[in-house]
């Protein structure tokens, strides 16, 4: 377990360590109430995971340029 | 335009005749451009028979005559061909008979291909040299990014198949760079793109990729080349975001790709590798769930189950006292022997303390129980005559009460009894006797009838030895004295030595007894 919390944790970190909590309940080798601690901890971040993947949002945008090259603001792109 | 019309144009000018002019073009053609090399597409080829090759270079804009002698054509590795990209060496003239210029060929190769790679290789062993290229520079890509910069041109199939596959797997915040993709703005405009991305703030109001796409459609080595060009390479080495370079097809390798942190085939691929599948993401989040709660509710009936079978295998408590028990047996037995030892010794300090015991403490305690002794005998006496002064008061008391008359009464009559019992004796007694003698007389007289005195009258003798009546020789010899009896008395034969005669002649002294 990381200090992070977990509302603050990167989809991948987030991602990983569940990985790793389910691994290690998985493996039967933890004590019962460290595998209950595990277990919350493992529902909090499923639900970051969950959250992360729910922000999925699609949203393109182009860049306007002056005339040195460099941006000015952006425009809406047609995929 | 008439120069003739012109008055002012008239005066110190030379005036040329057409061959001198023509001569004139030619030197100065040929001392400027004594040897050049001139790239460009074969256009029309000639090969009259004279065996001199005729065709023109050209581009998009111009055109080039140019001429290989026959010594010079037989001789090339590569033939001329038309459509073919070439790099031209020789010397420029003139064909004043035609009012041409054109190229005297000396060698001619294939460009691009051949002359461009040669260059390219150059250049990357030079930015290889500086570890531009090196793995340990590049960094991972972000496993989902929020904010996906794409440097491409904004029109076209490219960007539409990224975005396409993006929104296929994972929609996401897309910024697109706009730039030239090929000719002489695509480098400075890629190498501005890259540099400009990573000068946004995060979270700004553009914000700040975490990924950059660089990508290009196919095209030919030239359309490519901004993508190999010095300037792209160190902006991208240059960036600290990850970037996937996409350019051309799968065979086509530009320097981008060798600095790039990802070279991805195509630019669908670019997007393939920029975001993970949302769904199967979704899926891996739920299938994650489901273990973590099997694996729990695993976990703890696993543990009810062992909790069971510990159950099953806890020993009986029989079993956990069986030791104790038999370690108590053993002690027991021991305890028994130890017994034994403690009262020998107990035995053994007995000995040791009695040995000190002496007569005189006992002859002391008996001084002590005679002297009690003796004060309970002085108190004996006393009491025995008190006892008997007891008794003698109880005599004297019942004494008087004995009378006489009743024994002297009592005397009389038995007196009396006795008188008459001894008369009744003395008249039976008389009889009796009287009786007994008369058949004591019979008797007598058939005794002495019988008796051996008689037998001795008859002249028989009864011999003894030393008392005794001797019956034979035997003991006649062995006695001291020998006596004969008659029938009238005695007659001592000691101190003469009697004659021992047969003895038939002797007859016994009870053979004449008839009974």
């Amino acid at each position: 377990m990381t200090d992070q919390p977990v509302k603050e944790m990167s989809f991948e970190d987030a991602m990983r360590e569940l990985e790793g909590v389910v691994g290690q309940l998985e493996r039967g080798d933890v004590p019962l109430e460290e595998s209950i601690k595990l277990y919350e901890r493992g529902a909090l971040l499923k639900k970051r995971c969950e959250s992360k993947l729910k922000e999925a949002e699609e949203k393109v945008a182009k860049l306007t340029l002056d005339g040195d090259g460099q941006p000015t603001g952006t425009t809406p792109l047609d995929g | 335009m008439d120069l003739i019309d012109d008055p002012e144009q008239a005066g110190n000018a030379p005036e040329f005749t057409v061959s001198e002019i023509s001569g004139a073009v030619k030197r100065s053609i040929e001392g400027e451009f004594g040897f050049v090399r001139v790239k460009g597409e074969v256009g029309r080829v000639s090969r009259p028979r004279s065996g001199h090759v005729y065709l023109d270079l050209k581009d998009d804009r111009a055109v080039l005559s140019g001429i290989i002698w026959k010594g010079r054509a037989e001789g090339l590795l590569t033939q001329p061909e038309e459509g073919m990209e070439v790099v031209a060496t020789g010397k420029l003239t003139t064909f004043p008979g035609q009012s041409k210029y054109q190229m005297i060929i000396e060698d001619i190769a294939p460009a691009g291909v051949g002359a461009l790679m040669a260059m390219l290789d150059k250049r990357k062993k030079a930015l290889e040299a500086e570890g531009l290229f090196a793995a340990e520079r590049k960094s991972a890509l972000p496993y989902l990014p929020d904010v996906i910069g794409v440097i491409t041109s904004p029109s076209g199939a490219v960007i539409r198949d990224i975005l396409h596959r993006l929104r296929d797997r994972f929609p996401r915040k897309v910024l697109v760079w706009p730039v030239a993709v090929q000719g002489q703005q695509c480098a400075p405009d890629v190498a501005r793109a890259i540099a400009g991305f990573n000068a946004m703030t995060v979270g700004g109001s553009l914000p700040r990729p975490d990924l950059l796409i660089v990508a290009r459609g196919g095209g030919s080595i030239e359309d490519l080349w901004g993508f190999n060009e010095e300037i792209v390479v160190r902006a991208v080495a240059a960036s600290g975001i990850p970037l996937i370079s996409a350019v051309g097809h799968e065979t086509d390798t530009t320097l981008i790709d060798y600095v790039s942190d990802k070279r991805a085939p195509t630019p669908t691929a670019a997007a393939e590798l920029a975001v993970p599948v949302r769904m199967e993401l979704l899926a891996w989040v739920g299938d994650q769930e489901a273990r973590l709660t099997r694996a729990l509710t695993g976990g703890i009936a696993a543990r009810g189950q062992r909790l069971r079978d510990l159950n099953r295998a806890l020993p009986k408590p029989d079993m956990l006292v069986e030791q104790a028990r038999q370690r108590l047996d053993y002690w027991d037995e021991k305890l028994d022997v130890a017994l034994r030892g403690v009262v020998q010794k107990r035995g053994l300090r007995l000995t040791q303390v009695t040995g000190s015991l002496r007569p005189a403490l006992l002859a002391a305690r008996l001084d002590r129980a005679r002297e009690q002794a003796g004060a309970q005998g002085a108190r004996l006496a006393p009491a025995l005559g008190r006892v008997v002064r007891e008794r003698l008061r109880e005599f004297t008391r019942l004494a008087p009460r004995l009378r006489a008359d009743g024994v002297t009464q009592m005397m009389t009559q038995r007196a009396e009894a006795l008188d008459n019992w001894t008369g009744r004796l003395a008249r039976a007694g008389t009889a009796q006797e009287h009786g007994r003698r008369t058949r004591l007389d019979a008797l007598d007289r058939l005794r002495e009838t019988l008796g051996y005195r008689e037998t001795l009258k008859r002249g028989y003798a009864v011999v003894r030895g030393d008392g005794d009546v001797v019956t034979g020789v035997k003991a006649a010899t062995q006695a001291s004295t020998i006596e004969i009896e008659f029938a009238d008395g005695r007659y001592d034969l000691s101190g003469k030595t009697p004659k021992p005669i047969k003895a038939k002649k002797d007859a016994p002294p009870d053979q004449g007894n008839l009974f």
